[in-house]
């Protein structure tokens, strides 16, 4: 056992290209997401239609610019210029204050401010629509420190959140998800169907040793290294991109170590079927990485998906990790709240062992 | 029979990659019409050579000619007058008999009506009729070949490169295949063949053996075995290697 | 007896890999599978090393039948036919590995492996994937028997190695039959077949006898002529047209001739060829040697199939 464990390291380091999709890609996905996201939600252009013309609305496009996240194009006259304005495909967002928006702030009543938002490109659309309606609300509560008012803008407010309105605190736990899907099933599945595409596995196969050793051995190296690859991938958000961490840090790193052994027993899955290594790539690749980044709540909002997606997106480990994430993280709550995601994952890994433990050949055919 | 004519002409012949000498100044002639095995162990320079008689690599130093073409200037034309079939690959399993002899003479410039004339004569002499339409896959290994060997002479080549056509292949459709190769070479092709199978060597007329880039014996079977005083190509291949391994003590 | 094989047939879809195989290998033997590619060499190999089941017949492997795989899994040693040692990993890192595996040491068992480790030794700490043909079976060798095990399976581990090579390899394999080792080793090289104790000839999935290497070309059974001429095209194209020829086959660089009478006449072949115009005929009587016999023997088991 020990043996083997040795001999996988070793493969693993004089790989070249294994040693770059362990600790190159991590730490460039996370730097290239992290700052893109950020870039993207810069200097977007708005108009404004102002028919309150008062203080409040004054004060609140004064904080919108300030915010560094707009740029004002220009104010609007009526509705009836909304559109064409659009339709010239500078402006990304258009902010429109009801009449009287003073007093019906001050008086904690619903604030009429309206955000159009482009949705040609409905992520932007929606961070963009999130990002502006936060700061009235941070308006609307600076006047009302004792209220907590419900805020009515018509774009649907996802950040709720993520105060400070960043969109990477978003993409780490999407990026370390995928990641850890990457490096921990494709590289273990790849490793076994290497094994069997030199013709190794059949000396493994004619020794005393026993499956579940020889999926150990293959398994445990890649623990490890994905569990040195969670904690860069924390230390940078954290450090670089100031990732909030409000709940326990035991509880996330209990939650990550369970999804690195999921994502480990998908590899281990996928290698009982694949024969070579680059079917383990394409099964990987398109089996698991696909549906992580498409169907996990990482890139597209999962309420928005059609509801045959929905559905399916609840078999995807990756979604139930990212809540878990989020949570901790971000809502600072006490993992107790999350036994729900937390016992989903563990009920796939036991599936997952269980059918690739009956799959695993002890012959050839 | 006698060979006077030289088909292939190869002097001093040298191949470096940076200071590694894949081929070491190598000379020798090809007779026309001659079976002529090209002998070494794996990593020999064997194939390092072929390549560059075939005009698919270029020499370091040295000249040589491929059908009266030059190595260096003249590849296009080389590649025309020669034939290429090796044991790995030879023609596509998916297609059938009738797709693989169009692509192959497609390939060489046949005109279709060529390769109907030349396809209809190969498919009567191999007696593969109720075949023609069936994928090669459905063939078996003995027939397989002939028909690779048959599509290896579509275009007519002067030469014709057989690389290990019959190593691990069973003894009897080896012999079919030898019949094929006798035959092609009765009618004036010339035949190379590189191997490392040293009972292939056998059944050519003279051959090469080559150690570490360098040819170190070239004559017929007969008289190579006769001057190191053995009973196989086999054996002669053991002396010429501990001779090696002695000129290297010294 | 170390191996015990019988009937045992294994199809594929519509390919017959082996039909009703049947032989024995004693303890101290070294004996040989020989036969083409496709001839069902490795699917045998992979029923007794118990990576496959058979679809029929029983076989028993150091003792055990092969449903116990996990007895027989350590009591053999098994060297498939394609290079199965780990290419990224140092010689010694290589030979380390295998001994864990089998929960032994290198040092325990060294003496066994001695002869063939100092060999490439001085290449301890090459990567394996870096060695010559040669070299890497000799450590694939090592490695199969780094845990002394009772039987031991080598399939084609000469193919594709130079003749020095191959040489050094059967005597190692001699050696090792010496201590008591029961060696199975299959190759497509018919000349091989001479440095087995018994062999087994294998044809489309069937082995066509099991014998000496001695007694196989004794029961050829019928005088074989070896012909010398520098024309072999046109003397096969002639000996086909000649009343008695029953078969004529280039052999290297003769032609073996078969008579359809019991009593050839070597005289009146000579006389004939002369006619046909061919002067240089050289007519001798041989001995055959196994590969005639296999031919032969398949042939003859062709014409059962077709009849």
């Amino acid at each position: 056992m020990k043996g083997f464990i040795i001999k996988e390291f070793f493969h693993i380091f004089r790989d070249r290209r294994s040693l770059i999709i362990l600790f190159g890609m991590p730490i460039v996905q996370i730097l290239l997401f992290g700052f893109a996201i950020t870039n993207e939600i810069r200097n977007v252009n708005i108009a404004v239609l102002d028919k309150a013309r008062d203080e409040a609305s004054e004060r609140i496009i004064e904080k919108m610019l300030a915010s560094g996240y707009f740029v004002m194009n220009g104010y609007l006259e009526t509705e009836d210029e909304i559109e064409p304005i659009f339709r010239k495909g500078k402006i990304k967002a258009v902010v429109v204050f009801g009449p009287d928006l003073d007093r019906n702030l001050t008086a904690g009543g619903i604030a009429p401010v309206q955000i159009i938002a482009d949705a040609t490109d409905p992520n932007t659309a929606n961070t963009i629509a999130a990002y502006a309606a936060s700061i009235v609300r941070d308006y609307q509560a600076d006047i009302n420190p004792n209220v907590t008012l419900p805020l009515e803008t018509i774009p649907e407010v996802r950040m709720l959140y993520n105060p400070e309105l960043k969109g990477v605190f978003m993409f780490i736990p999407g990026t370390m998800t995928v990641i850890l899907m990457l490096v921990s099933a494709m590289m273990t599945s790849i490793s076994i169907a290497r094994e069997k595409e030199m013709g190794t596995m059949e000396v493994l196969l004619v020794s005393p040793l026993k499956p579940v050793q020889v999926v150990a051995g293959k398994v445990l190296p890649y623990i490890l290294l994905s569990s040195i690859n969670a904690t860069v991938i924390l230390l940078l958000g954290y450090f670089v991109f100031r990732m909030p961490m409000q709940g326990s840090l035991l509880a996330l790193m209990g939650t990550t170590l369970l999804f690195i052994i999921t994502t480990l027993s998908l590899g281990i899955f996928i290698s009982t079927v694949a024969q070579t290594q680059q079917m383990a790539m394409m099964m990987s690749l398109i089996g698991l990485m696909l549906p992580t980044i498409m169907l996990s709540g990482f890139v597209f909002p999962i309420d928005s998906m059609p509801w045959p997606l929905r559905v399916l997106s609840n078999i995807i480990p990756a979604k139930w990790f990212i809540l878990i994430l989020k949570g901790l993280m971000l809502k600072g709550v006490s993992i107790t709240y999350l036994w729900k995601e937390v016992l989903i994952l563990i009920m796939m890994t036991l599936a997952l062992i269980g059918i690739s433990v009956k799959k695993y050949a002890i012959r050839l055919a | 029979m006698t060979y006077s004519d030289p088909i292939i002409s190869v002097d001093k012949l040298t191949k470096k990659f940076g200071s590694f000498t894949a081929v070491n100044a190598i000379s020798f002639q090809v007779m026309k019409g001659e079976i002529f095995g090209f002998l070494g162990a794996n990593g020999a320079g064997k194939t390092t050579a072929m390549k560059i008689l075939i005009g698919i690599s270029r020499p370091t130093s040295g000249t040589a000619t491929v059908a009266g073409y030059d190595i260096y200037k003249q590849t296009e034309q080389i590649k025309k007058s020669i034939g290429y079939m090796s044991q790995r690959f030879s023609l596509y399993n998916d297609l059938t008999i009738k797709e693989n002899i169009e692509f192959f003479g497609g390939i060489y410039g046949l005109t279709s009506r060529q390769i109907r004339e030349k396809s209809d004569a190969l498919v009567e002499k191999l007696g593969l009729q109720d075949k023609f339409n069936r994928p090669i896959s459905d063939l078996p290994l003995g027939w397989k070949q002939k028909l690779a060997f048959s599509v290896a002479l579509l275009h007519d080549p002067k030469i014709i490169f057989l690389d290990e056509p019959t190593g691990g292949v069973d003894p009897v459709t080896r012999r079919m295949f030898w019949n094929m190769i006798y035959e092609a070479a009765y009618r004036g092709v010339t035949i190379f063949v590189t191997t490392h199978y040293m009972d292939e060597a056998e059944y050519c007329n003279r051959v090469s053996m080559m150690v570490d880039g360098k040819i170190e014996a070239l004559d017929s079977p007969a008289r190579l075995k006769e001057k190191f005083g053995v009973n196989s190509m086999n054996d002669v291949f053991v002396r010429l290697a501990r001779n090696q391994d002695k000129a290297k003590v010294q | 007896m170390e191996i015990r094989i019988e009937s045992i047939s294994k199809s594929f879809g519509d390919v017959r890999a082996l039909v009703d195989v049947t032989f024995d290998v004693n303890a101290g033997e070294l004996f040989g599978l020989i036969g083409p590619d496709g001839g069902g060499k490795t699917t045998l190999f992979r029923i007794l090393t118990t990576l496959m089941l058979p679809d029929s017949g029983n076989a028993v492997v150091a003792g055990y039948p092969i449903s116990d795989y996990q007895a027989i899994r350590r009591s053999v040693g098994y060297m498939p036919g394609r290079f199965s040692l780990y290419p990224d990993l140092t010689v010694e890192e290589n030979l380390k590995f295998f001994a864990s595996i089998f929960g032994t040491t290198v040092e325990k068992n060294y003496e066994l492996i001695r002869d063939i480790y100092v060999q490439i030794e001085p290449f301890r700490d090459r990567r394996a994937g870096a060695l010559s043909g040669g070299m890497k079976q000799k450590l694939a060798l090592c490695c199969a028997l780094i845990h002394r095990p009772k039987v031991l399976f080598l399939d084609e581990p000469t193919t594709g190695v130079d003749p020095v090579s191959r040489k050094e390899f059967w005597e190692m394999l001699d050696r090792l039959r010496q201590d008591g080792m029961a060696i199975l080793v299959s190759t497509a090289y018919m000349d091989e077949a001479s440095l087995c104790d018994r062999v087994a000839l294998i044809h489309q999935g069937k082995i066509l006898t099991t014998d000496t290497p001695a007694n196989i070309t004794v029961t050829f059974g019928r005088p074989l002529y070896a012909i010398r001429t520098s024309n072999v095209y046109e003397v096969t194209r002639d000996i086909e047209s000649y009343a008695y020829a029953r078969t004529i086959y280039p052999f290297g660089e003769h032609l073996h001739y078969t008579d359809k009478r019991e009593k050839p006449d070597p005289i009146e072949l000579e006389d004939f060829l002369r006619g046909k115009g061919h002067h240089d005929i050289e007519l001798t009587a041989i001995e055959p040697t196994i590969e005639d016999a296999f031919m032969e023997l398949a042939e003859t088991h062709s014409q059962i199939l077709t009849q």
